[in-house]
């Protein structure tokens, strides 16, 4: 053997463990209790909310949904270290990160509805409609973090991929790209042990999807996605990083889903089993957190319930908004391709209309 | 003989040249345990053990790469792109390196492999996974393109692209998939390749096309004749590329009028490409130009609006009208 020119390591953030109780008291992020019992509420809120979507499709009344539960702290953890001006840009399954980076739920609802209206993210969101291709995200989150970075503004993007995404040859593109450019970019994976089917295990050999930044240059570290401080403290270190122009960091944060992959046939049983499944769930974020801050006077029963009451009242809104939506047409498809319609576009638009080509 | 849906008549397909053969490898995402996210390899992971029919990491690119590499190697591999939507990121791996290796390599090696994938709309996917994306290889040289309309084609179909020595972008229709059974015999039989089927005879408008609107325009045809008296014979191209221009002069012959039906965007596509190949054949038995239905050119829609954008009957039966009045 020669002599070794690199050597690398992979830092594990934990904060609160299983039982509630902070681990590492140097990593405890400096949150006001406002911001902890907020953290909290957004938790409830992604609960209830992924309840109800599933009860909401398996009626009919929503189309694609990506079910979140067991992925709260990860999701609410990490959006929680952005500011409003910095640049969300989800997965499929990323729609509490939108919700509370100002992406409206009727929105969000009109989007699993499979309606353009869905799509059209309000001009002060810095928000990308949820990215369906895997990996094409992260390619694009390089771009732009490094707008922010030509424009001279300090604001970072974050984006998100789950344990599979990180197989994507688009994944090592943008990681690499934001490390040349020193691109204020967070590329933050959710392992959620499984893509569809294929457990992790399965998906790569190598120990953790954190060391995948080592080719990149880039720093990776892995932190316990069901510790909502942790992620807070892990993604607030690498966003601070960025905004300071030294570049991006990956981040893996290790957690499970709980449902199936999405609401559209999978059947998680044909992969996973139950003493898995209850092993994970005994880890839960926000039974976790909720012993945390109810330990420390912050939270209460009788608060839980009002979120959740407050948390249907305004499910119940939003839908009621997104069902008012106007019903779409072709022609709105065919007005949407270009600024300019093309001759042949005008022409189709016509047959379908039946209006003249001019 | 058994009545199978075509989603079982594709399984039952694999199965027997997996039996067959053992150099065909099954690989993609998730048809090794979970047998597809379609089920089209339910049981054949654990019929032909995980050396044989397994599962990929997240990666289009590589599921392609892999077996262009595997077919250099001598064997036969049958790769999945779960939707035909993902292909974009294999398309490098296709069109510039599975369908170029013969050439390439100047005969020295040579890709038989059998590109499968669920494609095609109508049944409400989330975005990006409904699309008709053939006519895209059409213009890649070097491969061939094979679209089954029912279960016993998609089976006999299935069995020639495996067996093909060249590479077979082989689509599976997900409207087709459950909708219907048809008698599919048990045993092996083939259909060729870049052989059209005439699945309706009529002496008066030619209809060309393939996939699903086969269906629909069979349905229209019925419909006509009913409401006209008039007949339209239906050409199932079954195959894309190569196209089987034979057939369809011989019945233009006939009928001296042709319209073309594609679920596909109208620009540049298998739609385009058959009424430049009538020019170029049929042209002086033709009585009026060739009229084409097909959805608009935007992208594939929305789901709340498919049904509105996809080609229907009444479309068909609108054009066969107005073919005939030119
Ligand atoms: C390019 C591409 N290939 C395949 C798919 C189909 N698909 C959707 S989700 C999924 C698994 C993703 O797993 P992972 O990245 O671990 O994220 P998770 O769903 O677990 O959050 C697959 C294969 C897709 N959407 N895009």
């Amino acid at each position: 053997m020669g002599k070794t020119v690199s050597e690398h390591t992979v830092p594990y953030v934990q904060v609160l463990d299983e039982n509630g109780k902070v681990t590492d008291k140097e990593l405890l992020p400096n949150l006001t209790d406002d911001q902890l019992r907020e953290m909290m509420k957004r938790m409830v809120f992604t609960r209830i909310l992924d309840q109800r979507a599933i009860k909401l499709t398996r009626q009919g009344r929503l189309g694609f949904y990506a079910p979140v539960a067991g992925q709260e702290a990860s999701m609410i953890g990490s959006e929680f270290a952005t500011d409003k001006e910095d640049f969300v840009v989800p997965g499929y399954r990323d729609l509490p990160q939108c919700v509370y980076h100002g992406y409206p739920l009727y929105k969000l609802f009109l989007y699993s509805r499979g309606h353009q209206e869905g799509g059209r993210v309000p001009e002060d969101v810095n928000v990308m409609m949820p990215q369906i291709i895997i990996g094409a995200q992260i390619v694009q989150t390089a771009g732009i973090a490094l707008g922010y970075k030509l424009k001279g503004e300090k604001h970072i993007a974050i984006t998100y991929t789950g344990d599979g995404g990180t197989s994507q040859g688009d994944f090592y593109e943008g990681m690499n790209f934001a490390g040349a450019y020193k691109a204020p970019a967070v590329f933050f994976v959710q392992n959620n042990q499984y893509a569809i089917s294929v457990p992790r295990e399965k998906q790569t050999a190598a120990e953790t999807l954190a060391q995948k930044a080592i080719a990149a240059g880039i720093p990776g570290v892995q932190v316990d996605g069901m510790d909502i401080l942790g992620v807070y403290a892990a993604v607030k270190q690498a966003v601070d990083r960025a905004r300071a122009g030294e570049g991006p960091t990956l981040i893996e944060a290790v957690t499970f889903r709980y449902g199936p992959h999405t609401m559209s046939g999978d059947d998680p049983t044909r992969y996973r089993t139950k003493e898995t499944e209850a092993t994970w769930e005994k880890r839960d974020p926000l039974v976790r957190f909720r012993t945390y801050l109810t330990e420390k006077g912050l939270w209460s029963d009788d608060e839980e319930q009002q979120v959740i009451e407050a948390a249907k009242d305004t499910i119940n809104e939003a839908l009621k908004q997104a069902d008012n939506a106007e019903k779409m047409k072709v022609e709105d498809l065919i007005d949407a391709m270009f600024e300019e319609p093309t001759t042949a576009l005008k022409r189709q638009r016509a047959e379908i209309t039946g209006e003249g080509a001019n | 003989m058994a009545q199978m849906t075509m989603i079982q008549a594709i399984t039952h397909a694999l199965d027997l040249e997996l039996a067959r053969d053992e150099k065909v490898l099954l690989f993609g995402e998730d048809v090794g345990n979970n047998g597809g996210v379609f089920r089209a390899t339910e049981g054949l992971q654990k019929k032909y053990g995980e050396d044989r029919v397994f599962d990929t990491p997240l990666a289009e690119s590589g599921i392609i790469g892999l077996a262009n590499g595997l077919a250099v190697q001598g064997f036969r591999p049958v790769p999945e792109i779960q939707f035909f939507g993902f292909v974009f990121e294999a398309f490098d791996q296709i069109a510039s390196q599975i369908a170029r290796l013969r050439y390439r390599s100047g005969g020295r090696f040579h890709a038989p492999v059998t590109i499968r994938s669920p494609f095609g709309g109508g049944v409400r996917t989330p975005e990006l996974h409904s699309d008709s994306l053939e006519g895209l290889f059409l213009q890649s040289p070097g491969v061939k393109v094979v679209i089954p309309s029912t279960p016993y084609d998609a089976k006999g179909l299935l069995l020639s692209a495996i067996r093909d020595n060249d590479p077979v972008i082989f689509l599976e229709h997900m409207r087709l998939y459950r909708s219907f059974r048809q008698e599919v015999p048990e045993e092996e039989y083939t259909i060729p390749l870049g052989k059209a089927n005439v699945v309706r005879e009529g002496k008066d408008v030619t209809i060309v096309t393939y996939g699903a609107m086969v269906g629909v325009s069979q349905k229209a045809a019925d419909q006509w004749a009913k409401d006209k008296g008039l007949q339209a014979e239906v050409i199932d191209l079954r195959t894309i590329s190569p196209i089987d221009i034979e057939t369809i002069t011989a019945s233009i012959e006939k009928t001296g009028r042709a319209i073309v039906v594609q679920e596909a965007q109208r620009s540049a596509g298998a739609g385009a490409e058959i009424v430049a190949q009538i020019n170029e054949n049929a042209i002086f038995h033709l009585e009026a130009p060739v009229l084409r239905v097909s959805p608009p050119d935007t992208v594939y829609p929305f789901g709340l609006i498919e049904d509105e954008w996809l080609p229907t009957q009444q479309a068909v039966l609108a054009a066969l009208n107005k073919v005939v009045s030119l």
